[in-house]
């Protein structure tokens, strides 16, 4: 089982329901977010492209934030999903300064939080709460390992990228172009 | 006429609370929605974990679930699946909804205007017994000395329904929401005109099957219009075709195939051209045309010199494109949607560029189909029974000087007029009450609205928040939010007629409470009892529910009732009779009714004034996680966004040498500067001869913690206002500003 997100650039409108539906369904608090919006903007007038994208954690197979966690409150679990397990964590921000994507941040609580993949939604057969919500439904969720789910379908389908290849994590979000 | 101006209260130096024992209330509504003594099929909101809503951050009125923890607090709102407007899935404002009930600025006691001993204005904290008994006293009075055609409602929420009720039944019709001149009545007009019905909310666009969509004035995706985007992104997947007309790079341009970035205000001059190409190309669907329409040879004389050619020069969009796009629309259709946009009060021409759209989609003949428009329907409700309505001798109308006949719903604009004594003044109209709707923020021109509340003898404004127009009111009455409340049945019109639900998930905050509520006291106060013959909203609404096989515990239950379509058929069968509601019982592509009323029958291009030297055009707009400056405040929203910037050009940046980020002022041509400076954003989106902002910020009400002096306000520099002599809307896109460094 290997879950993985994929996220439709030509759809997205940026209109952040997906930042906060996650605040509200996990209870982050105001000023702090799992998930968030990027706008790119390219050419001269009247020349131009946009870009409209989703992004958080990306939940890596090779992730640089579970191998510098030196309590292991970083850890991978059932599909690969990357959680922090709260009362393990000492928020000494190794995994903050080592994750190229910028996905963790302290809780005001003292532990370092980010996107769960809603893992507690998705283990009861719901999907995360931004890919419920998007209302262009320009998200897509599941298990890559099963050649049917949403998920590989649509990245068997389209062109995608990932962000900062580069960095050898192995993201599993996928941003279709 | 009242003893001192009404000062603008700007600091809530609240005095002591009224103390009032004595229940002229109706029974036990302390801090409870509902009397503790009803017994009645259905449950109560602490018995649920969720329970059902409509949404009320915008107008959409997409219906959901509030979902509460296990403290019994709410936790978040999500979409109804069953619900044709929002399908589940609830737009970035609906979602934020949680943040209107928990924002600690609201509204919490009524409040009545005083002057202190020097002479200050402030306000006081009061009872809701104290409060009426003000209200009741001030409209009686204004009633015999004026008349009950002195009474005024400005509503733009769902406490308009009661509040409406109270006047109707004092015998004033002069109810009106600010949605209609300032936004979207020229285009209702120009529907009415020429297919012999308007548009309404929401709009009937067959947008999920069109193969081909123009959007000229509409930026839906930073507009979240919810259904519709969604059905955008359903038709992006078929392959649809989008083509904008936007002078911004706006984000349904950048997910178009063709952006066209016109010159503004030459909108009018494009659709006619597209209309030629169509007529002289024979690319129109021909038998539509024929069989339904009235005016085709006025029409074809009509725009013979407007050219693509002829447009190139006014409009900047070169020939081959516009030749081009015309094209496309005609292989689409008729699944081609010439969108018609929503807020249309532009340049004071806009129920004739309307018009322009409304016959270009009819010589598409989507008028109908597939793909096009097809033909809405909703659920019909009985009524609750009352008395007839008191018949006025006189409304805002008689104001207006004839002017407007062919307004179909009133103007919040006429309504003002009437307001500001003058020899013209036939309406004299003394007396407002406010509810849900900033007007302050809402109506351009505000010296004009200010002279209008100055004119007043009473103003009564009914908010959540303490936005700006409750700093004028006499009384100020707190609404609980949506949140907090049963409202009356949503009945909205879609593709299968629906009945929604809201109800309560919590108990009003504060001191707060239901505008049903308010109203009915008010009504019995004044007599009117019998127009509200209920005891409670929960008996009003099973009873209405009731009449059509349903009840108040079912739809606790599901929230979402779908009902059997009256007419079969959502779109006309295949050469269908059908006579149209217009004078000549056919699409009139050449409007009989305009020239009646002496107005061109076809649409003429008007050149605008452009900005002079050193100044830009003013455009503004949406922004997906806010509903104009109702939303500025709420924690949740302002997280996602929390001020406005202007929007400037890099060679204009340059000209002015300003950076990305830096604060500068904003003055208009009519020399009003902006109360709080505005960032400057520098990006190519914008073309160099406009600005542009979002909407709905710069709030100066320091209750308003979140939203008090971020961003500027567009609607104070909107000083010059267009009027359309059609149906008196207020065209908002003729003031062009300049950058100022500081303030004095």
């Amino acid at each position: 089982m290997r879950y993985a997100m994929a996220v439709d650039t030509k759809k997205c409108v940026g209109c952040s329901d997906c930042v906060v539906a996650c605040q509200t369904e996990n209870d982050v608090p105001i000023g702090y977010c799992r998930d968030w919006i990027v706008e790119v903007t390219d050419g001269t007038y009247p020349q131009l492209e946009l870009e409209h994208r989703s992004e958080r954690c990306n939940h890596c197979e090779n992730s640089p934030c579970v191998r510098c966690c030196p309590t292991g409150a970083s850890h991978y679990s059932d599909g690969g999903i990357v959680l922090v397990t709260k009362n393990k964590c000492i928020g000494c921000g190794a995994c903050i300064a080592s994750c190229p994507y910028d996905a963790r941040f302290t809780h005001p609580k003292g532990y370092v939080d980010k996107c769960t993949f809603c893992i507690h939604r998705v283990k009861k057969g719901q999907e995360p709460a931004c890919v419920a919500v998007c209302p262009t439904k320009c998200m897509y969720f599941g298990d890559l390992d099963d050649p049917n789910s949403d998920v590989s379908k649509v990245i068997k389908k389209r062109k995608y990228k990932t962000l900062i290849p580069e960095a050898g994590t192995q993201p599993q979000l996928y941003f279709l172009i | 006429m009242g003893k001192s101006r009404r000062d603008f209260i700007k600091i809530s130096a609240l005095g002591a609370v009224g103390v009032l024992v004595g229940s002229r209330l109706l029974t036990a509504q302390n801090n409870t929605v509902i009397p503790e003594s009803l017994k009645g099929p259905w449950l109560m909101p602490e018995d649920l974990h969720r329970t059902p809503t409509y949404c009320e951050v915008c107008f959409w009125k997409c219906a959901g679930w509030t979902y509460k923890n296990k403290d019994g607090q709410i936790q978040k709102i999500i979409g109804n699946d069953d619900d044709p407007n929002s399908n589940g899935r609830f737009c970035p404002r609906g979602t934020g909804g949680v943040g209107m009930y928990y924002d600690e600025d609201r509204l919490k006691t009524p409040l009545i205007r005083v002057e202190a001993a020097d002479g200050t204005q402030t306000y006081k904290e009061v009872s809701w017994e104290e409060a009426f008994d003000y209200i009741q006293e001030k409209l009686e009075k204004v009633i015999k000395k004026h008349g009950p055609e002195s009474l005024a409602l400005f509503t733009h929420g769902s406490g308009g329904t009661y509040f409406g009720n109270l006047l109707k039944a004092l015998g004033s019709q002069n109810i009106t929401a600010p949605s209609y001149a300032q936004c979207r009545g020229p285009r209702e007009v120009g529907f009415i005109a020429t297919f012999g019905e308007g548009l309404s909310s929401p709009e009937p666009t067959d947008i999920r099957d069109c193969k081909c969509m123009v959007l000229i004035g509409s930026h839906i995706g930073e507009n979240m219009h919810n259904g519709h985007v969604q059905e955008m992104s359903d038709a992006i997947d078929k392959g649809a075709t989008i083509i904008t007309v936007d002078p911004r790079f706006s984000t349904a341009a950048s997910k178009s195939k063709h952006w066209l970035p016109i010159k503004p205000s030459t909108d009018i001059a494009l659709l006619m051209a597209w209309i030629h190409v169509l007529i002289y190309e024979e690319r129109y669907d021909k038998k539509y045309v024929e069989q339904y329409t009235f005016g085709f040879e006025q029409l074809k004389a009509h725009v013979k010199h407007m050219t693509p050619e002829w447009a190139y020069g006014i409009t900047t969009i070169k020939p081959q494109v516009i030749r081009e796009t015309a094209r496309e629309m005609s292989y689409a259709s008729p699944a081609t949607i010439i969108h018609p946009g929503r807020h249309v009060t532009w340049y004071g021409d806009d129920t004739q560029r309307l018009r322009a759209v409304a016959i270009l989609n009819a010589l598409l003949g989507s008028w109908g189909r597939r793909g096009g428009f097809y033909i809405p329907d909703k659920a019909k409700v009985p009524g609750v029974p009352h008395p007839p309505y008191p018949e006025p001798k006189k409304t805002w109308r008689d104001a207006m000087n004839g002017k407007y006949e062919l307004a179909d719903l009133a103007l919040a604009n006429g309504v003002c007029d009437a307001t500001i004594p003058s020899a013209t003044n036939d309406a004299n109209v003394k007396a407002w009450i406010v509810n849900g709707t900033n007007l302050i923020e809402t109506l351009p021109n505000r010296p004009k609205t200010l002279e209008a509340i100055n004119a007043l003898d009473l103003m009564v404004v009914v908010d959540t928040m303490p936005m700006e127009i409750t700093g004028y009111a006499d009384v100020v009455l707190p609404e609980c939010t949506y949140l907090e409340r049963y409202d009356s049945l949503r009945l909205t019109q879609h593709r299968e007629p629906t009945i929604s639900l809201r109800m309560p998930a919590m108990k009003p905050k504060y001191d707060s409470k239901p505008a049903w509520w308010m109203a009915k006291n008010l009504a019995e106060r004044l007599g009117k009892g019998e127009y509200f013959p209920f005891d409670s909203i929960e008996e009003e609404l099973d009873f209405q529910l009731k009449k059509v096989g349903s009840s108040l515990e079912e739809m606790q239950s599901i929230g979402v009732k779908k009902m059997e379509r009256e007419y079969d058929d959502l779109y006309y069968r295949d050469g269908e009779e059908i006579e149209f509601n217009t004078n000549t019982g056919k699409i009139e592509l050449y409007s009989t009714s305009l020239e009646e009323y002496g107005f061109d029958p076809m649409p003429k291009y008007t050149a605008h004034p452009e900005p002079p030297e050193g100044y830009y055009r003013l455009i503004y707009g949406r922004a997906p996680m806010h509903t104009f400056s109702r939303t500025a405040n709420n924690p949740n929203l302002t997280d996602l966004m929390d001020e406005n910037t202007v929007w400037v050009n890099p060679k204009v940046a340059k000209e002015w040498d300003l950076q990305n980020g830096q604060e500068i002022y904003l003055q208009n041509q009519d020399n009003v500067v902006s109360t709080f400076p505005i960032k400057v954003r520098i990006t190519e989106r914008i073309r160099w001869d406009s600005v542009y902002m979002v909407h709905g910020f710069g709030h100066s009400k320091k209750q308003l913690s979140r939203a008090f002096g971020r961003g500027a306000s567009d609607t104070e520099l909107i000083t010059n206002v267009m009027m359309d002599p059609i149906m008196g809307g207020t065209g908002m896109r003729g003031n062009f500003i300049t950058f100022r460094f500081n303030k004095a």
